[in-house]
């Protein structure tokens, strides 16, 4: 059993510059930053090194950060320019009964993250809802389509913190 | 008007208007499209089931909606499934009627202003007869949509369909 803490230290020493901090002293669970374009070689790691052995992905959540510069549309509206989009991944080894937080972020305007659907396969389903609902790009992904909303859905990413419903949706009106 | 206007002695041969017997026929056995969205449909499933018994008054599930007569629309009507709804009322024969059963398909429910995904009152996309209010409603509440529904047919004409 590791704590998140000796967790970052030992990936800290064999990934380097790829592990970029240790955020902790928060309310909730303290979680490792790491660079979004290797995190499956990272994630791989956590499953197979003896004295880690994530063997369960328990929940990978996107989250939209809100943290570029807000723009006031013309029609009232506000869009969000640069910032940064993020994943959340929550590990558990069911075997050493330990907990790690990984997250990573992706520049808004190129939210690319590598896919980690061949570490863990149930990551399938939670990455395409990742893209569904905030249009993260999960590079290496086998079949990133939108899972929840409609395939043909063109009004944009429905979590993000500047999305506009559309007014009809197939000749249906959607707001109220 | 009741459905036995005269009885001759016979007690073969009863007599009656065209109107009321058809109207008795399609109330007395409203085949029901087996089909459920959420949380209504579980209620909808515990109006089927034997403790309230929705078949005592002749409406069963059929698994079919070319053979159904109403199509009861149990839960949140999303845009998704709105279009899916749309194409099973069109496959069903005429005359058909559509129960919407509880808030979310009645007006988009808890939904109104935040759910971009719901359709807000399926009857949006098809003409609704009986609107039952609930979230969910009882199965008693179900019973009583179905009675409506049932008083509405007893009072169509051949010439002119009102439910």
């Amino acid at each position: 059993m590791k704590t998140p803490e000796e967790i970052f230290n030992s990936l800290k020493e064999k990934f380097d510059d790829k592990i970029i901090e240790f955020v902790s002293n928060l309310p909730v669970e303290s979680f490792i930053k790491v660079a979004p374009l290797s995190l499956d070689e990272i994630a791989l790691y956590l499953k197979d090194q003896i004295g880690f052995e994530f063997d369960s992905l328990m929940n990978l959540s996107g989250i939209d950060d809100a943290s570029g510069e807000k723009v006031q549309n013309e029609d009232g509206s506000t869009s969000i320019v640069g910032g940064t989009l993020s994943v959340f991944y929550h590990l558990e080894s069911t075997k050493l009964r330990h907990k790690v937080v990984l997250c990573t972020s992706a520049p808004r305007e190129k939210p690319e993250v590598t896919s980690v659907e061949k570490v863990w396969k149930h990551a399938d389903w939670q990455e395409r809802e990742a893209y569904d609902m905030f249009g993260i790009i999960f590079l290496g992904h086998s079949d990133l389509r939108r899972i929840l909303m409609p395939y043909d859905w063109e009004a944009g990413y429905p979590l993000r913190k500047d999305y506009k419903n559309p007014e009809f949706y197939k000749g249906m009106k959607v707001p109220y | 008007m009741g459905l036995l206007d005269k009885q001759f002695s016979d007690d073969n041969i009863i007599i009656t208007s065209a109107d009321d017997l058809l109207n008795w026929a399609r109330l007395s056995s409203l085949w029901q499209v087996g089909f459920g969205l959420a949380c209504c449909a579980i209620e909808m499933m515990a109006t089927s089931a034997s403790h309230y018994d929705l078949d005592r008054f002749g409406v069963m599930p059929r698994p079919s909606p070319r053979q159904s007569d109403v199509i009861i629309i149990s839960g949140t009507v999303t845009l998704k499934m709105a279009i899916r709804i749309k194409r099973l009322y069109e496959q069903m024969p005429d005359p058909k009627y559509v129960i919407s059963m509880g808030s979310c398909s009645n007006c988009g429910g808890p939904y109104w202003e935040h759910g971009y995904h719901v359709l807000k009152g399926v009857d949006r996309v098809v003409p609704v007869d009986v609107y039952v209010p609930g979230c969910p409603p009882r199965p008693e509440a179900l019973l009583e949509g179905v009675l409506k529904l049932q008083e509405k047919i007893r009072n169509e004409s051949l010439v002119k369909k009102t439910a």
